[in-house]
């Protein structure tokens, strides 16, 4: 069963992090991603840019700045992860929060899921930063 | 959750809406920061045992109003206070409150709170206090830290300006778009005054909190306004140049020009979030100075290495800014594009006329004196580093130069020998 566990935060918050506090973070997650990798969960993931750099179309020719929903929390990124079930998922999500505490997580079974298909796909991390 | 930095963290973003909507509420600058302070006192109490609000914001400011009113009801009367659960417990009241504040109110309140800090007659680093103080919340002592001053000089300056905007006629009603446009403009100035005296500072660690609170400042403005192109050039123009904060100085604390810089140290994060701003901004064919230089900035981030920079392009650039926000300044760092294109000789031309204006600026002397060595007019090229020294402000400033004067001493040594 493929699910996509989405991370909600406080983006205030988190763009605000220092250098040093958001390493710290991402080296409690990559502790969660490296045992999801051995045990060949983990699809896709991906971290976003703040809502501030995001550009919504609505209809064809109305071209929006700011993210689709105003919220108090963000979508900051997401995790394609490949489990036996819910549970299995609910599980993911709590080692994920618990190196991440402010974090919220949503499970979402995809419905739908296309590999990727580029002859030249990255097989390796892809940092935009 | 227990987890203190979190709360911490949330406090310090909820700031500026808070003490905003605290201010368009009591129309008191004293009584809406006490307000929120309790409201913080509150939360450090509640929050742990009763888990965070849904919406930090709203509840800090309905319990800061609630607080303030009830002490002056105490004062007044000595009526009981209701008791903290109650107070805590909000979440009939939160929602209401919560939808309101996502109304254009909101973001009109923490463009107020910022446009009262920078009065045009008030000095820029009195503004720049009063902003730290009042909207990031930065304690004195930090703020003095900040500006190199004692505590208590920071004090008096910080009180000093407060009792100059009390004094002002503060504007509460709804600015019209005219209005808003001019507030803005003038809160953006403010906030890339933070940006640069903490940028001027260099790698002072007291000052460097400065930049970090200026792009933390103009992220708010631009969730705020998410289609003001400026504020998108704004936020860039600080995320590009912050990005380079690593590789600006060597291992014996001298400036390290951009040219020399090692571009492996830029904060690639950074530069990639400062990009698609510009990207964004670059669509809405507004133009203004903060797009222009965030687009050479860009321009500069793009270049792999100092030999791919498009320095055409920045000279384009530099062009419109003159046209637009006519400066000696501007005009010097044009002379820098202007050497890479067309030689030393056409950028010392461009910048002769200057001297009268720029006769107090570290950075003319410092260009200056390097076009005359490019040309190798060693002598001149000398006095022009020893007037940058003298006018240097920082030490990092200073002994880039000297790395100059010590290299010219070397070279007229090796041509007597």
């Amino acid at each position: 069963m493929l699910y996509a566990v989405i991370c909600y935060n406080n983006e205030d918050i988190v763009w605000s992090w220092s250098k040093e506090e958001d390493a710290a973070v991402m080296s409690r997650l990559d502790v969660v991603h490296e045992k999801l990798v051995r045990e060949g969960k983990l699809g896709p993931s991906l971290r976003l840019l703040p809502t501030t750099a995001a550009t919504t179309l609505r209809g064809q020719d109305m071209v929006i700045d700011g993210p689709f929903a105003e919220t108090k929390e963000q979508l900051l990124g997401f995790y394609v992860i490949d489990v036996a079930d819910l549970d299995a998922a609910l599980a993911v999500a709590k080692d994920l929060h618990a190196a991440n505490p402010s974090s919220v997580y949503e499970i979402r079974p995809i419905a739908l899921y296309v590999p990727e298909a580029r002859a030249n796909a990255p097989r390796a991390r892809v940092k935009a930063y | 959750m227990s987890d203190f930095g979190w709360i911490n963290g949330a406090l310090t973003a909820a700031r500026p809406q808070a003490v905003g909507a605290l201010l368009r509420y009591f129309r008191n600058m004293d009584m809406a920061e006490e307000a929120y302070q309790e409201a913080c006192l509150r939360a450090l109490k509640s929050w742990p045992q009763n888990g965070p609000p849904r919406d930090p914001t709203a509840w800090l400011i309905l319990v800061g109003r609630n607080a303030a009113l009830d002490g002056a009801r105490k004062h007044s009367r000595n009526t009981e206070l209701p008791s903290d659960e109650a107070i805590s417990d909000l979440d009939d009241v939160e929602t209401p409150l919560a939808e309101r504040l996502d109304g254009s109110q909101y973001r009109d309140d923490v463009l107020r709170l910022l446009f009262i800090c920078c009065p045009p007659d008030l000095p820029a680093t009195q503004q720049i206090a009063l902003a730290l103080r009042i909207v990031s919340g930065l304690t004195v002592s930090q703020i003095a830290r900040a500006f190199l001053v004692s505590e208590a000089a920071m004090e008096q300056r910080i009180t000093r300006a407060k009792a100059r905007i009390a004094n002002a006629q503060v504007p509460f009603e709804t600015p019209g778009p005219v209005e808003r446009a001019e507030r803005l403009a003038a809160v953006a100035a403010m906030v890339y005054l933070i940006f640069n005296e903490g940028y001027s500072a260099g790698q002072d660690p007291a000052r460097a909190p400065l930049c970090d609170e200026a792009i933390r400042l103009a992220r708010l403005l631009l969730r705020l306004f998410q289609s003001e192109p400026e504020i998108m050039g704004l936020t860039a123009l600080m995320l590009l140049q912050q990005a380079r904060l690593a590789a600006r100085f060597d291992g014996i604390g001298a400036a390290v020009l951009l040219d020399d810089q090692d571009r492996g140290l830029w904060n690639a994060k950074l530069i990639h979030e400062g990009l698609a701003l510009i990207d964004k901004a670059i669509r809405h064919d507004r133009p203004g100075p903060y797009q222009i230089q965030a687009a050479i900035a860009a321009t500069h981030a793009r270049a792999r290495t100092a030999a791919e920079t498009d320095w055409a392009g920045i000279d384009n650039l530099y062009a419109a800014l003159e046209q637009m926000q006519p400066s000696p300044v501007v005009t010097l760092n044009r002379a820098v594009a202007t050497a890479k294109l067309k030689g030393p000789a056409a950028a010392l031309a461009m910048i002769d006329p200057l001297e009268r204006k720029l006769s107090g600026y570290f950075h003319y002397f410092g260009a200056r004196g390097a076009f005359l060595l490019q040309l190798g007019r060693a002598p001149e090229a000398r006095i022009a580093f020893d007037r940058a020294i003298a006018l240097a402000n920082t030490p990092a400033e200073a002994s880039h130069i000297r790395q100059h004067l010590d290299r010219l001493m070397k070279d007229s040594e090796k041509t007597v020998s």
